[in-house]
């Protein structure tokens, strides 16, 4: 409906609180994890818990950064992409303590472990790939990167969100033990987000063109 | 044939944990396993329930200020238990539609005596408390004290014949106890295995108890295998059936990853498993890791049963 886009959903992504209120939502996972640890919430293992908790976290937003562009075509919600860039940098902000609390507390900064954890252990290796790319794109998520870029070849770069995705996605499906469905759920959503970029067809298209909307 | 030998963690008078420390330790635990009984179905409770164990301590670590005791409520909340649930925490909030009683283990296979025992005769052996170091593969440790009896004494009551080379161990299998069974992590009844000489030393007991009570349905009530110099997933819990082969038997981890678990599976810190390493390990409670001992620390007693043997293929 053409009405939607001037509707209260279009006032609400507008308001100049909208950006605060997304801003405190991506907070809540850390201040969750916060409050589990001072509790003893986080159970017999906290640091084992801690990084159980921050990877998914990373990977949950990581999606939901993802569900941005479909969720705006979808929905003719223009207003949604001016969040997309803090989602993608929460997603970045909990991969970063995951990565922090492994090599900080887990491993205590043994330096010469986390190297053999990288090179030795591939689910690791994997994980380690996705976070390089989260930093790359974290690192060129200003303004005025995307100037220095050019708009072209930043959305080029900006593309490998996908293979972080995937390999974070692998990294949790290769650490799990056994057969376990959970990780495929967020695997199966990642392929999900995937299709409705990349259908291609004229069917596909129309589908995704927001005057199809009536 | 079981030789008792007395070695180094076999405990003297003076270890013996006063009664009056397990009391106050109980205290702390007591809401919770309130919560657990009354948790559970009415078939929970049996009169060996409440009765607390007054078993001799027979086996100690060493050095108890480096092991000292796994707090009971970390050892009851953070399970791999997966009939139950994969998370940590899923066993010790699924486990209490588990039925301990009545409850049987049939042994059977290649046994002079074909005998299946019932938990009030399993109960009947006796009894002693051990505390044991317990390594898991994920790189996690705790130090429990077990009341349980040898695996040997059980064994011995079978009449084992000469063809008996490994004991085959097996886990209840029932849907309508045990929710995890929904979900294929492994193919279903868990299973597991021990060279006959592994089964009959000393050191490999069938524990009934822990921390002076009924084992507590996550931690594998009402039987389970304690194999210390093994990772974790060797001490098989709730165990219904023991079956003496000629051949080595399946076992769940290793069907499911060869290349990961293999029969075998002692602690080995030189031996790295592909997805961690096991060269350390955190012993829960604790902040920095330590380094991991081979066999677990209880070399002395076992590293003969494989010698000439190549322990990095046999892993």
């Amino acid at each position: 409906m053409a009405a939607t886009s001037k509707g209260p959903v279009a006032l609400a992504l507008s308001s100049r609180w909208a950006k605060p209120v997304v801003f405190a939502l991506g907070l809540l996972p850390l201040g969750w994890m916060v409050w589990l640890g001072m509790s003893g919430g986080l159970g017999a293992e906290p640091v084992a818990e801690a990084v159980r908790q921050s990877g998914l976290w990373a990977l949950r937003l990581l999606l939901v950064a993802l569900a941005v562009t479909p969720l705006r075509i979808l929905t003719g919600q223009a207003g949604l992409a001016r969040f997309r860039r803090m989602i993608g940098l929460f997603a970045f902000f909990y991969a970063l303590l995951h990565v922090s609390v492994y090599v900080g507390v887990d491993q205590f900064f043994d330096w010469a472990a986390v190297w053999k954890d990288i090179v030795k252990r591939p689910y690791i290796t994997v994980g380690m790939g996705a976070f390089v790319i989260l930093t790359a794109l974290a690192a060129t998520s200003t303004n005025g990167m995307v100037r220095r870029l050019g708009g072209r070849r930043w959305k080029a770069l900006h593309k490998a969100v996908f293979v972080a995705g995937a390999a974070g996605c692998v990294h949790y499906v290769m650490l799990v033990k056994g057969w376990q469905y959970p990780p495929f759920v967020y695997a199966a959503i990642l392929l999900g987000l995937v299709a409705l970029r990349y259908a291609k067809s004229p069917a596909a298209g129309r589908r995704l063109s927001p005057s199809y909307r009536t | 044939m079981l030789i008792k030998v007395r070695s180094a963690s076999q405990a003297s008078e003076n270890e013996v944990t006063p009664r009056g420390l397990f009391l106050s330790r109980r205290s702390i635990m007591a809401g919770g396993a309130a919560a657990l009984a009354l948790g559970g179905t009415g078939a929970l409770s049996g009169p060996a329930l409440a009765a607390p164990f007054q078993a001799p301590l027979t086996v100690s670590p060493k050095d108890p200020k480096m092991d000292a005791q796994t707090p009971m409520k970390s050892a009851t909340s953070y399970n791999n238990f997966y009939e139950f649930g994969t998370d940590k925490t899923d066993p010790s909030e699924n486990a209490g539609t588990l039925r301990t009683r009545p409850w049987e283990i049939a042994v059977d296979g290649d046994v002079g005596k074909p005998t299946t025992f019932g938990i009030e005769d399993l109960l009947a052996f006796p009894l002693e408390e051990r505390v044991y170091r317990l390594r898991c593969v994920e790189g996690w440790s705790m130090v429990i004290p077990w009341v349980g009896f040898p695996l040997a004494e059980l064994l011995k009551r079978v009449d084992p014949t000469g063809n008996a080379k490994y004991v085959a161990f097996q886990t209840l299998a029932d849907r309508s106890q045990m929710p995890g069974l929904k979900y294929p992590v492994l193919q279903w009844p868990y299973v597991e295995g021990l060279r006959m000489d592994e089964a009959m030393h000393p050191l490999t007991i069938l524990a009934v108890g822990m921390y002076g009570e009924t084992l507590p349905n996550q931690n594998g009530a009402p039987v389970r295998l304690v194999v210390p110099w093994k990772y974790g997933f060797k001490s098989i819990k709730s165990i219904v059936r023991i079956t003496l082969t000629q051949d080595q038997p399946p076992t769940s981890w290793n069907r499911s990853q060869p290349r990961e678990y293999g029969f075998y599976s002692n602690v080995n810190p030189e031996v790295d498993h592909p997805r961690w390493s096991q060269a350390t390990e955190r012993r829960v409670g604790e902040f920095s890791r330590r380094k991991t001992l081979p066999f677990n620390g209880y070399g002395e007693e076992v590293a003969s049963l494989y010698t000439g043997m190549d322990l990095r293929k046999n892993y």
